[in-house]
Parts: C-alpha cells; structure tokens; sequence
C-alpha cells in the first residue's frame, strides 16, 4: 500500500472514530452506568471489532473482485453504489433503531457491526481499495483473489486500529473532562457529513474508473 | 427536518435538563363531554413577563368530535441522545395526541407558530386496531427506537388485552405491538423505563367497558380493576415480572421512574384500597434479581357527611382522597401527588425514596371542601388537583381538574368545571404557593374540560436520559 492510501485509511479511520453513533459515545454511557472507567474501556475493543468485521467484509469483497475482474468494471459498480448509498443516507430521515443497552462483548461487537453496516462505513473506503494496485501485478487470475482478499483485510486492519484510537481519545476526553454536556453544543451533524463524503467518495471512484 | 446541531431542549442528564430555562407556553389537552364539539390542543402562555401570562392565547380544534382528549407527547425528547440509536438532530416539534375514547391519534405541529399548533397527520382507529391489534390509545414516551404508545384496549371490539404500539419517529405511521410474549398481563394503562437497564414498567386500570360508562362499583368493590405491575425487558420485548401488590389496592396507575438512569427505583400511585378508601404510593425497586413494591405513603380518606357526598360515596360516609397522578420532579427530589377526592395537591421530599417526608400541600376545589383559587375566593371549585406537570427546573407545578369523562360525572355530579393551577415551588426548603396571577379557569376553556398539561421544551414526565 502506498503512503497516501495509508493516510487516507487512517484518516477516515479517524473519521469514523469521532462519530458519536460509531461508538466512543456508547463506551461513555457504559462508563457513566458503572461508574467505572474500566467499563468504558473494556467496551470500546468489541465496538472496534464490530466495526473492523464490517469494514473488513467490503475491503476484502472488493480486492477479492478486483483480482478477477476489471478494475474499471468495478469501479464504476462501486462508485454508482456508493453515490446511490450517500444520496440515500442524505435524504432519507430514518435513523439506526435499537433497544437495549446491557450487552455482552459479543452482543456489543454485533451492535457495533450493524450500526457501521448501516452506515456504509466500509462502503466510504471504496476509492482507496479501488485505487490500490493489484496484487501480483495484473488482474484476471482467480488464483490472486486471496492475496487481494488479504491486502483488503489489511486495509480494515489500519482503518480499524485509527478508528479506535480516535474513538478511545474522544470517549476518555469526555468521560474524564469534558462530561456528556459537550454533546448539546458539540455533537455536529456528522450524518450529513458522512453522506456527504460517501457521495464524494462515489464520485472520485467513477472519475478514476 | 434536521439540524445541524441536537435540538437544543435535548439534554444528556437530568442535572443538565435541571438548569433548562423556563418554559414560555403550555399545552393542554381539553375535550368536550357532550362529544358534540371537537376536542382541543389549548396553548397557555407562561412567561410571566408577557401580558397575556396565565391565559389562552392559542386553540387548536381537532379535525373531529368525541375523541377524549386525555395524555399526549412529544416526537422526540432527550432520549435521541442515547447512544444506540442517537438521532439528536430530529426536532421536538410534533405532538402525538391520542383520542383515549376514539383512538384516534393526532399529530400535531407546533411549527411555524407555537401558539398556533397545526394537524399535520391523523390516524385512524382502524389503523392502529389492524397494525398493532389495540384501541383506547393513552401514555406517549418517546423512545430510543420509535414513539412507545399504550393503549387500554383490543381491537374490533375485544376488551383486551391492552398494550404498547410502536410509531414511526418518522412518518408517525404504527409499526405494530411492542410485546414479543405479554406473559399473564392483560390490563394496560401505564408504561415508562429504566432506558439504561433495559426495563419496561407498565401499570393497570381496566379495559374499555370497564371505565368508559364509569366507575363499576361491584367491579371495584369485587376488586376486579388491575391491583398488579409488570416488569419488562425492553430489549428482547418481553415479560418478565408481575407483582401484585395486593387485590385491596385497585388501580395502580402513573408510573414515575427516577430520571437518574443509574437508580433502580420509581413511584407508582395507587388510586383507592378498597379495605378504607385510603390511597396510596408505592415504590418499586429490585430485590435480588427481582423487583419488589413497597408502600410508602398512605393517604386516609376523610370522613364526611353523607348529604355531601355524590350517590356513588353515600354509602361510605367518607371522601377518597384519590390519588390519580403522580409527578416526579427531574432531579428525583421531590415527589407531587394529586388527591383529585379531597382536593389536595400534597409534595413530599423523596431523597430517601424509602422514607418520603411530606414538605408542601395545598387544597383546591374537592368533592366536599370545594375550596376556592386566591385570586377568585368567591368561586367554590369542583374537581381536584388532578393532572400534575412540573417543569424542569422543579420551580412551577401545573395542575389541572378533570380526571375522565364519565368519572368526573360520578365524583362531581354538579358539574367539575374546568380550571388550571400554577404552583410555585420553594425548592430550598419545600413547599407550594398558589401563584395568584395564573388562574384559567371557566369560561376561557370554551366549555371544555382540561386534562393533561405538556410543557414547551419538556417537562418533568416526558423526558428520558441515558446517562446520569
């Protein structure tokens, strides 16, 4: 992977992390609850795994295709996707619904997965997996589908790992100093940002393709 | 329609929602008893720096007649700040108003003009009874996932059971019924949560052709009315506990949750035993892995002269006090109770939950003190301190006097009249005072009865928070 795709990864990864919906927010609330500190922290590992399965699952799809296919063809498939995705997450007033807020690891790492799903959180690193060269050096063998399945993972894996750094910082920022009343002032409408890049991001691959 | 940031009467914690400024209208739900006039969504003014403080400066008719307008909510209230779901750009702009007696459910918006709310949506009977199989809808709480509704009864004509329909955050349209196994729970009235522990409480009254002719005295003295709570598990939508707290205390209804989420405990109000006419509170709390009531406050009734009394209290020599609302205020510190009977709005200190210490009382109207407002000390008063709504800096209580419909009739047979109270609250040291300047009363209503009172921002009985 070339430095700029690293960065960008990393970026977004950052990005993600600061989403209060993406989870630092509900590690906090865990806290708060418990009145413990360790509470926050041992939730935010299964939120970052629900969300690396969810980044992973689309990372690896795409460098697995992309091994087999045109990376034109597909990127022109994903940027319509995600265009379509973005407009949709824009328009639409719907938001995640969920009851219930004593999970277990697993429950929490599925809640976590469900809600980035929902988001399209994977969806975001379209133009990064689709700009990246191919493993082996040219497309259409089969036999080089789980090598670019493992550079995908690869991808999640530096997303993931931004992603919760951001989201431990925020969550310990908050939980520590600021106090859960930063929310009224500070908590930005990132849903109309995040669809606004995810569109973006749908343009940028299909004028590359 | 979105914000940029949260809607700016969205607070995370009760200690923040504390500190909220004053509210500067109020709602209130009015009908008309003849059901021959259509119901009405009145606007109070409350500011006590405007001319028109304590009178009606807006009315909104309903599209229709004979719906019995009775409690009401908001679309979204700070629970949209809950992590698992949040949607904190949503706006509090609509009210969702249920007809009890036509179960049809009004939206209302009070956009542009506050004072002047708009229907924007109105679903039908038939549509709550085929999507969620229930009619008679009442309590509305906005939800983390959608706007919980109860409803006391079934559909085409079934008496029960009763129970929660969830609505659309969005479009408002009813999603179905919130219980995935109900248990043995058939009676419905009331519901509210531990948002945070994932609990649902709900409470019981009767089912339609048990209250809308009015009280049924062989039901009541045969202790049919619900006397039990239910415990729920709110995420998996199931039945977990009930616990009767005894056949003798008929109709446990308001349910008042700490707004602290950390805390486990709440208030119910039970309306009549029929062991003495005493009414009574009740506090829920766990024991163990379960949940357990006790009583903590008793409120006798008040011997009387028979000649005083309605028909249907002759027999007893004695005025129930009634307990027919309950209100916590948001910092769970002190704890409102209407005795609709005697006319009394009493406030006790409920720091120690356990151990309630009564701080404040004050006596309007009653079924035989009839006792009159300050500002009009010639107007002998029917009704009682009935619905109470404080707001959320716990300074103001808000008190209507009808109870329902054809319960009114029964209690006050010469007419309940229509009258709201202000109260102010010494939040130091306790205690209640009559604001003389707030006092609509009579003729200002239209001829209609008042029920419920919503508070613009929030108030002390429509907010969740999800962190403490």
């Amino acid at each position: 992977m070339t430095v700029t795709a690293l960065a960008t990864l990393a970026a977004l990864g950052a990005f993600h992390g600061l989403n209060p919906a993406m989870g630092w927010l509900f590690a906090v609330a865990r806290g708060l609850q418990e009145r413990s500190r360790l509470a926050l922290l041992r939730a935010l590992p299964p939120i970052a795994a629900g969300h690396l399965a969810s980044v992973a699952i689309v990372a690896a799809l795409v460098a697995a295709t992309r091994s087999v296919t045109t990376s034109s063809a597909l990127a022109v498939v994903g940027g319509v996707v995600l265009v379509t995705f973005g407009l949709w997450r824009l328009l639409s007033e719907r938001h995640f619904r969920w009851a219930g807020m004593r999970l277990s690891a697993a429950q929490l790492a599925a809640w976590s997965f469900l809600m980035s799903s929902a988001h399209g959180a994977g969806l975001m690193l379209l133009p990064v997996l689709v700009a990246e060269p191919v493993p082996g050096g040219h497309s259409g063998h089969l036999a080089a589908a789980p090598m670019g399945a493992l550079s995908g993972l690869a991808a999640a894996g530096v997303h993931t790992v931004a992603m919760l750094g951001v989201a431990l910082a925020v969550a310990l920022l908050v939980y520590q100093v600021l106090g859960v009343g930063v929310l009224r002032r500070a908590w930005f409408n990132v849903d109309r940002l995040w669809a606004g890049v995810l569109v973006a991001a749908g343009l940028v691959t299909l004028i590359r393709a | 329609m979105t914000r940029w940031t949260p809607d700016p009467t969205f607070y995370p914690s009760p200690r923040e929602a504390v500190t909220a400024p004053a509210e500067k209208l109020a709602y209130v739900a009015a009908f008309d008893r003849t059901a021959s006039r259509p119901d009405a969504i009145v606007v109070l003014d409350t500011d006590p720096g405007s001319p028109d403080y304590g009178r009606v400066v807006g009315w909104t008719d309903l599209p229709y007649v004979g719906d019995e307008l009775h409690h009401f909510g908001w679309n979204a209230c700070s629970s949209a700040l809950c992590p698992t779901a949040p949607h904190p750009h949503v706006e509090r702009r609509y009210l969702i108003v249920p007809g009890l007696r036509s179960s049809r459910i009004h939206v209302l918006d009070t956009q542009p003009d506050p004072r002047q709310p708009q229907i924007v949506k109105v679903i039908g009977a038939e549509e709550l009874a085929k999507r969620a199989g229930y009619s008679r809808p009442h309590t509305v709480h906005c939800g983390p996932d959608g706007i919980y509704l109860s409803a006391l009864g079934g559909a085409d004509g079934a008496e029960g059971p009763g129970g929660i329909a969830i609505l659309d955050h969005t479009t408002f349209e009813v999603r179905g019924a919130w219980e995935a196994d109900r248990g043995p729970q058939f009676l419905a009235y009331d519901v509210w949560w531990h948002l945070t522990q994932d609990v649902l409480v709900t409470s019981e009254w009767g089912t339609p052709s048990m209250i809308e002719d009015g009280i049924i005295g062989e039901l009541l003295l045969g202790r049919r009315y619900g006397h039990a709570i239910h415990f729920w598990d709110l995420a998996k939508r199931r039945h977990v506990q009930r616990v009767d707290l005894g056949d003798q205390y008929q109709m446990p209804l308001e349910l008042r949750p700490a707004h602290d989420p950390t805390k486990s405990y709440g208030f119910v109000g039970v309306v009549i035993s029929v062991d003495d006419l005493s009414a009574s509170i009740w506090l829920w709390h766990r024991d163990g892995d379960a949940w357990a009531v006790t009583k903590v406050i008793d409120i006798p009734a008040e011997p009387a002269d028979a000649a005083d009394l309605p028909d249907l209290l002759k027999p007893f020599g004695a005025v129930p006090p009634l307990v027919t609302d309950i209100d916590l205020s948001v910092d769970d510190r002190f704890l409102y109770v209407s005795c609709w009977g005697t006319g009394e709005l009493r406030q006790y200190d409920v720091s120690d939950p356990l151990h309630p210490v009564q701080t404040g009382s004050v006596h309007l109207g009653g079924i035989v003190r009839r006792t009159a407002h300050p500002s009009a000390p010639d107007e002998a008063l029917a009704g009682g301190p009935q619905m109470v709504e404080v707001s959320r800096d716990g300074r103001r209580v808000y008190v209507s006097n009808s109870l329902y419909g054809a319960w009114d009739d029964q209690f006050y047979p010469d007419g309940v009249g229509a009258w709201l109270a202000k109260l102010d609250v010494d939040v130091d040291a306790g205690g209640l005072t009559p604001d003389e300047r707030f006092f609509p009363h009579g003729d200002e209503f239209r001829g209609l009865r008042v029920h419920q009172t919503r508070l613009q921002g929030g108030d002390a009985s429509s907010d969740s928070y999800c962190y403490p």
